[in-house]
């Protein structure tokens, strides 16, 4: 056998960046394709994390090590992808950060690291944001999504702002803007136009889902 | 005997303090006032970066002149609010944006109609020491958030007042508030109606306002309440005890800048800390550990001989159902347990994203039940039981007896009527019931006699305000005619 898939797998689910990376030199080394190495290997692993997950055998910490496991074997094989001029195919890319005047990141970050094990592209654009911050990376990266993390109701404002200039970039009917933290609720999304709310991270990541199938329904009508 | 329940053994405490200090000496502490780095430098803390060192010795020092009691006064000068021992005092969760509808069961924006509502009923429950200001209001414009909720809570009640600034500028204007309803800033200053909570960001993160307010609180002589959080496992260790070490030492680095600012000042050791729920990345305000962790947090602070305040008797159910009831009535005995000062958060839900005033009402049988509780159990006459039963004989009849008639209403609290003891099988849901007690305490309010002076000083500073941001009336307030527009 080539590669030893199975311990790939294994790796991620126990959440060993060390044991990942160097099944992927490993791998590699054997002559591997990188694309059979993550997707018969390693992204089988975070799958089986994100199930036990959801039937609570596994925990944040859990999955944030995985993720970290992850992060490990793909850094060693997309050098790799690159090179063979191969790509993994994302399940979407989205640009994350807190607003203007805030900053608290554990919620965001939080979100861009289980979007990220989920097959999302992050770009994590740290805290104290200005809205023009937003869409210019939006713009660069063709985001599909943007997410607006405030943790104050003083800063919360700052949400409303980003989805003002995603307007004025002309950006708003290709991005979908989704918003969070503590003191924001459906119903403040609704106000300000953003497309969805997410109550904890988790969410998040099943709401960035669902508004991207939901678009790519309408656009294949 | 009151009694009382403790976590940390003698030890354990001793280490808490020490890792404390050690972390302020070591690691260090944000802290962004430019004024609070220039204090904190003069007195010999090493600033670099953003982070001050502060050596043991100078905090240390700081701590000597922290007053170990003070009182919070109601509108008539009396001192109704003891910071300090083993004293319990409850008042309701603060600034929330969202309000349960009575009417609907479902959550929306709290307008100023709700905060008089919820003043109101605060202010006719005896369990509730201190109000609130407990809804920001969203159909005022949000600049003027902070301060209006202090506006209708002075002009609606007489009980002192937990609240707190969300920026430096409005800060000042509550203080005029309360100077103009104090009679001036000297009287405030003797007889504080008003406590202000300061937050510091976790970890051990001072920020440019919260530094700045904790200078301006004492130099006002305005009594601080720290109000640290550090949530376990997210934004501090995942240990309940790491998670009081750093609840230690943010408070800590808060009252040598607040020492340091004024000497003596008035400065309370408190806090909202919490776990951090590893399976939804939520912070469960109703989690036993939550309350473990103020339990433990005010310990810390009783030790060093503080004034202390914890973040309790709050939910994270949504609606008002058994795991409100269950949530808030457990931790509302653990506080009063624990003899916290002030225990904040009645009436909240959703991880206090949202305020109910029936969940107020409910609540206030929770802390009656609570502070019987610490009533503890006592003997009342030389003998326990003996003189009655030489009175009665072996068969007795003793709801006959003169002592139990004397004696009955010290020993029973007797819970309003939302709790349900009447053996009437149609009796109403208890969200009915809580509707209507909130409906008869309301129809039973009376506002307080306001001196027509004092009012106008009020409405004068509130006016300035109010027109500085676009608004030429005052939602909920009926001007006095001597006030021109």
């Amino acid at each position: 056998m080539l590669g030893d898939f199975a311990a790939m797998r294994q790796s991620i689910f126990d959440g060993a960046p060390e044991s990942a990376a160097s099944l992927a030199k490993q791998a590699l080394v054997a002559g591997v394709p990188p694309l059979e190495a993550i997707d018969q290997g390693f992204a089988p692993g975070m799958a089986d994390v994100g199930e036990q997950y959801a039937q609570h055998n596994m925990f944040l910490p859990d999955m944030l090590a995985s993720a970290e496991a992850m992060k490990a074997a793909m850094s060693v094989l997309e050098p790799e992808l690159k090179r063979h001029g191969e790509q993994r195919a994302t399940a979407g890319t989205v640009v994350l950060g807190t607003t203007k005047g805030d900053i608290h990141e554990i919620g965001k970050t939080l979100v861009g690291t289980l979007l990220t094990a989920n097959g999302f592209k992050v770009h994590d654009l740290g805290v104290d944001v200005a809205s023009e911050e937003f869409a210019a990376k939006a713009r660069e990266l063709k985001a599909d999504i943007v997410g607006v993390s405030a943790l104050l109701t003083t800063t919360m404002r700052g949400q409303k702002a980003v989805v003002e200039a995603l307007e004025r970039a002309g950006l708003r009917s290709s991005v979908k803007v989704i918003v969070g933290g503590a003191p924001v609720t459906r119903r403040w999304a609704e106000e300000i136009g953003a497309d969805g709310y997410a109550k904890d991270a988790v969410s998040a990541v099943t709401l960035v889902k669902d508004l991207l199938e939901h678009r790519f329904a309408l656009d294949s009508r | 005997m009151r009694p009382k329940l403790e976590l940390l053994d003698r030890d354990l405490l001793a280490r808490i303090l020490d890792e404390a200090f050690e972390i302020l000496e070591v690691i260090g502490t944000k802290v962004g006032a430019p004024e609070a780095l220039d204090l904190l430098a003069s007195a010999g803390a090493r600033i670099e970066g953003g982070v001050a060192r502060l050596p043991e010795a100078l905090v240390r020092r700081t701590l000597q002149s922290v007053p170990h009691e003070f009182f919070l006064y109601d509108r008539t000068g009396q001192p109704t609010v003891h910071y300090g021992g083993d004293d319990v005092h409850f008042d309701p969760g603060s600034s929330c944006l969202n309000i349960l509808d009575g009417e609907t069961g479902q959550p929306r924006p709290a307008m100023t109609a709700d905060l008089v509502r919820m003043v109101q009923v605060t202010e006719m429950l005896p369990q509730y020491a201190a109000q609130a200001t407990a809804l920001v209001c969203n159909d005022v414009p949000s600049e003027m958030g902070d301060w209006y909720r202090l506006l209708l809570v002075l002009w609606y009640s007489d009980k002192p007042i937990v609240t707190g600034a969300f920026s430096v500028p409005t800060l000042r204007t509550m203080f005029d508030l309360l100077a103009a309803d104090s009679g001036g800033m000297a009287v405030l200053q003797e007889k504080p109606r008003a406590i202000f909570d300061v937050c510091p960001s976790p970890p051990l993160n001072w920020s440019a306002f919260a530094s700045q307010n904790m200078i301006e609180l004492a130099r006002a002589g305005v009594p601080a309440e720290i109000v640290s959080m550090p949530l376990a496992g997210a934004t501090a260790p995942v240990t309940l005890a790491g998670a009081v070490v750093q609840h230690a030492a943010e408070c800590l680095a808060g009252i040598c800048i607040h020492q340091l600012a004024k000497a003596g000042a008035p400065v309370v050791w408190g806090g909202a800390p919490a776990i951090f729920d590893m399976s939804t990345g939520n912070t469960p305000m109703g989690a036993i550990e939550t309350a473990m962790l103020d339990m433990g947090c005010a310990q810390v602070g009783k030790s060093l001989g503080l004034p202390t305040h914890g973040y309790l008797v709050a939910s994270d159910a949504r609606q008002i159902d058994a795991q409100a009831g269950l949530e808030s009535g457990s931790s509302a005995l653990l506080g009063a347990l624990a003899g916290i000062n002030m225990i904040s958060g009645a009436g909240m839900l959703d991880f206090l994203a949202c305020h109910s005033i029936e969940k107020l009402v409910i609540d206030a049988d929770a802390i009656a039940g609570a502070q019987r509780l610490i009533g503890g159990i006592e003997p009342r006459s030389e003998k326990l039981a003996l003189d009655m039963f030489t009175q009665t004989g072996i068969h007795g009849d003793f709801l006959k007896l003169k002592e139990t008639r004397a004696l009955f209403r010290k020993e029973q609290h007797f819970p309003s009527a939302v709790i349900d003891r009447s053996g009437d099988s149609n009796v109403s849901g208890i969200l009915t019931r809580a509707r209507q007690r909130a409906d008869e305490l309301v129809a039973g309010y009376q506002r307080p006699a306001i001196s027509p002076e004092v009012e106008t000083a009020l409405v004068t500073v509130a006016l300035r305000q109010a027109k500085a941001s676009g608004l030429d009336s005052l939602p909920g307030i009926e001007l006095p005619a001597v006030v021109s527009r």
